[in-house]
């Protein structure tokens, strides 16, 4: 009965095609991003900041970009580590090379780089798809990992072969503290999760879909399958480069190639199947289930052993943790395969008619 | 009926299209005029959803030549028979199960949207105005075919019957010049056969849309269409009116046997 559009009728077009055509979704996500821009600074310690919150929003931005190309266009990859490595790498170049270059255009300019590679990599998506599409994108993933160990030029000739930035800020406000790092990446996330959503509703976005559901009919309404498979591709990899940009410059710091590894690929792509392919919101869930869950279980493992009086070993709660987070895992492809993002509006949904059953 | 047949449109002639070693299509010639409502019709196996195939590109035949308004056609992508004014549906609904019913008629305007991605990525100016003109366009296509009421529901979910009937919209929402339905009517009952061959008339009629159909019901075949050729192991064995072709004895021999 709360959550109800009765009375909420559209008299244009232009109210129909809204992000959000139901007035409570609308003021209750204005909320928690007005919450987390507010709140959450004033609420939370650093260490909560520097585990979970700040990996979160970098993983989600990445999770969002990987969820277009494979969500929406139905383009497996296994390269997204590669990506964020190189929106990283390159993002370094430009920040250190070009004296005075900005934090942000270096960022975004790191998710061109990426994007012009991913294009490059998207090349055998018009002939292969499925599984052997995501082995052709593994290609990627080993040609950064090599490239950026080996190539000493991506590093600035470091020889430690790791890499570091400092002093980051912007227009005068330096990024330093964890809240500051904070809202930084949810600036960066809450503007790039509004153009994905614009992108999916237009034009694009249904092309994608279109190639998605059915290629052969796409191409017969004219449809370009490579136009639509390589923007999606471009997209992706911008998103996800500026991900990897953002991991390396506000998160980490200083890294190596270790950072972006074939690991990261798998993650992300798990993240995006657990939360919903097709689907923002499903990014989002994806992120946090994988990102938080872990830290979670490593705390509660052993307040539990203590309650039951058991002393649980740091090696045993380590080990349990990734035997509940896999199980967790399975038990939750079994039980709704279109991943958290479904569950959630089959749950809306119950909402609109409760407490009537129809 | 009131509108008029005009001058030949889609030229198809001596047509051969092969598999390996398999004929699907030999030596075929026919013609489709403007305006008409032209049928293929014959036995299964008897190429007519090659010859659909070829026309909007699909498939590309060894043999032959199609002018197109005049013009001969080279060889062609599906995209390039979009952009000249061709559309189809499929006997096997092939619509995009994971879009809404307005998502997929929405896409039958990819064509006439010109905006590019950086303005749909920010939903600003030109992108979102034209969204909204061909939300208009499309709006008046489900208003015609009267499935106002599943707008927003995934086609997924929806039952044949209406399945078949976005499909169609789809390809009207692109404005063809010639549409091809490859048996639009399969599956199903009476009533909604009714309705098919009522939206069929009226987009001819309206539109003044060129149609080309396969069907197997040869009731709605002689009823609806206004010339008929007749397809069978990839050979043309008869074109003409629909009483002509009923009373070819080659056709009877193809639908009924020999000994008849």
């Amino acid at each position: 009965m709360i959550y109800r559009e009765n009375g909420q009728f559209k008299t244009s077009y232009t109210a129909d095609q809204q992000i959000f055509t139901i007035a409570q979704d609308k003021i209750f996500v204005l909320a928690v991003i007005a919450f987390a821009f507010i709140g959450i600074p004033f609420l939370v310690d650093e260490y909560l900041f520097r585990a979970i919150l700040i990996p979160f929003l970098i993983l989600a931005l990445a999770a969002l970009g990987v969820n277009l190309l494979v969500g929406y266009c139905g383009q497996i990859t296994l390269g997204a580590g590669a990506f964020m490595a190189i929106g990283a790498y390159a993002a370094y170049n430009f920040f250190i090379r070009i004296d005075g270059m900005p934090l942000i255009v270096a960022l975004l300019l790191g998710g061109l780089s990426s994007a012009g590679m991913g294009i490059l990599f998207g090349i055998p998506s018009l002939r292969v798809r499925g599984l052997y599409l995501a082995v052709a994108t593994l290609a990627a993933q080993f040609f950064c990992d090599w490239a950026f160990l080996r190539i000493q030029w991506f590093t600035n000739n470091s020889s430690s072969g790791s890499v570091s930035v400092s002093n980051l800020n912007v227009m005068g406000w330096s990024i330093e503290s964890p809240v500051e790092k904070y809202l930084f990446c949810l600036t960066f996330l809450v503007v790039f999760a509004l153009i994905a959503k614009n992108l999916t509703r237009a034009i694009i976005g249904r092309q994608w879909m279109a190639i998605r559901d059915m290629d052969v009919a796409a191409e017969v309404i004219g449809i370009r399958p490579m136009y639509a498979k390589l923007s999606a591709f471009a997209v992706s990899s911008f998103f996800v480069g500026v991900a990897g940009g953002l991991w390396g410059f506000v998160h980490l710091g200083s890294w190596e190639p270790a950072a972006f590894s074939v690991d990261r690929s798998f993650q992300l792509l798990f993240m995006v199947i657990i939360g919903g392919l097709g689907s923002i919101l499903g990014s989002f869930f994806g992120a946090a289930f994988i990102v938080i869950l872990p830290i979670f279980l490593n705390q509660f493992l052993p307040a539990l052993g203590s309650f039951f009086g058991i002393a649980i070993s740091t090696a045993a709660v380590s080990h349990a943790e990734l035997i509940i987070f896999g199980s967790l895992i399975v038990f939750f492809l079994i039980v709704e395969p279109h991943g958290l993002a479904r569950l959630w509006s089959i749950a809306k949904e119950k909402l609109r008619l409760w407490p009537f059953p129809h | 009926m009131s509108r008029k047949i005009g001058d030949v449109i889609l030229d198809l002639q001596n047509i051969s299209l092969r598999f390996g070693g398999v004929k699907a299509l030999t030596d075929i010639s026919f013609n489709v005029r403007e305006h008409e409502v032209r049928a293929i019709i014959g036995p299964n196996g008897a190429g007519k959803s090659s010859m659909l195939n070829v026309i909007n590109g699909v498939y590309h035949p060894q043999d032959g030549k199609i002018l197109f308004r005049g013009q001969e056609r080279k060889k062609m992508e599906p995209h390039m028979a979009a952009v000249q004014g061709i559309s189809r549906t499929f006997q096997n609904i092939a619509l995009f199960k994971g879009m809404s019913v307005l998502d997929n008629i929405m896409t039958g305007r990819t064509l006439k949207m010109k905006s590019n991605l950086l303005m749909q990525a920010l939903w600003i100016g030109p992108a979102r105005n034209e969204e909204i003109e061909h939300r208009r366009k499309v709006e008046e296509v489900i208003d015609f075919l009267e499935i106002q009421h599943i707008r927003k529901t995934p086609v997924g979910r929806l039952p044949y019957g209406l399945q078949k009937r976005v499909d169609l919209g789809r390809a009207l929402a692109m404005e063809p010049q010639i549409l091809l339905l490859d048996e639009p009517m399969a599956g199903m009952n009476v009533e909604e056969k009714q309705d098919m061959c009522r939206f069929i008339l009226d987009v001819n009629d309206q539109f003044g849309t060129t149609i080309v159909l396969i069907e197997h019901d040869m009731g709605v075949v002689m009823d609806i269409s206004d010339r008929v050729v007749v397809l069978d192991y990839g050979k043309k064995i008869g074109d003409g009116m629909p009483d002509d072709v009923r009373s070819n004895p080659e056709v009877i021999k193809a639908y009924l046997g020999v000994g008849h």
